[in-house]
């Protein structure tokens, strides 16, 4: 996860002009970061073409909204990096 | 094109839905209250508007590959560049291509020429979500085919 996550990192330091200290592995990307919705869209652009994916954020957002998870499951940056190695792995990269 | 009605997009010229890519014809009025404003004896179409028109572009490409089951809105504009300006009269064409289709979003390249020449350009992001209503669905339908969107592109 380490590689995921500091790739992740500094895609979000990048894009959101955060120092890169500022970002840990337990840190909610909205609720501690204070990234938003639009920015997020810029991270999420990003995300997915660094590792080739297409995160179902709309699917995410609909199990956090329908309270079948927390937000902490796909936005804590250790918990997303996961999915992300998921992700990658579900494709054979 | 009718300014006031930010109706930009006179006709579908090409649309290749597996290039991903789309052009439109646009032909900018002789006269419209905008030109009087914008400016006083030396009438040009404001930056505003280009990036509209190649939101535009973007849009219908992303509703075409959509078969309409989607509306995309505008979310982000990243480094537009109006390059030249274009005058009252002047034919205009915009172009798309999808550079990304994530979910609940799309990124598409999008560029204004006239006479061949790029007179703007624009990287777009757009959410894509359910249609609000069926009174905007409704409308879309009717737009489509007056600027000649392909029937096959009506139906998922």
């Amino acid at each position: 996860m380490s590689a995921t996550f500091e790739t992740v990192a500094g895609i979000i330091s990048e894009t959101c002009d955060l120092p890169l200290e500022k970002i840990t592995p337990d840190s909610h990307a909205i609720n501690d970061l204070g990234i938003d919705s639009l920015d997020f869209l810029d991270v999420a652009f990003a995300i997915d073409k660094a590792f080739g994916i297409k995160m179902p954020l709309e699917q995410w957002t609909q199990d956090v909204n329908e309270g079948k998870v927390s937000s902490d499951q796909y936005f804590v940056l250790k918990g997303l990096c996961s999915h992300i190695d998921e992700l990658v792995a579900a494709k054979g990269g | 094109m009718r300014l006031e009605y930010f109706e930009m997009v006179d006709r579908i010229e090409t649309l290749d839905p597996v290039a991903r890519k789309i052009c439109i014809a646009c032909q900018v009025p002789d006269e419209s209250p905008i030109f009087e404003g914008h400016f006083p004896g030396h009438p040009i179409l404001p930056g505003v508007l280009m990036i509209e028109t190649m939101a535009q572009a973007g849009g219908w490409l992303i509703l075409a590959l959509l078969r309409l089951a989607r509306m995309p809105f505008l979310a982000q504009v990243k480094e537009a560049k109006m390059r030249a300006f274009v005058s009252p009269g002047q034919a205009m064409q915009a172009e798309a291509e999808l550079l990304h289709e994530g979910s609940g979003y799309m990124v598409a390249a999008t560029k204004l020429l006239v006479d061949g020449k790029r007179v703007a350009d624009a990287e777009l992001v757009y959410r894509v979500v359910a249609f609000p209503n069926e009174v905007l669905r409704g409308q879309m339908l009717v737009t489509a085919r007056r600027v000649g969107l392909p029937e096959i592109f009506f139906h998922a």
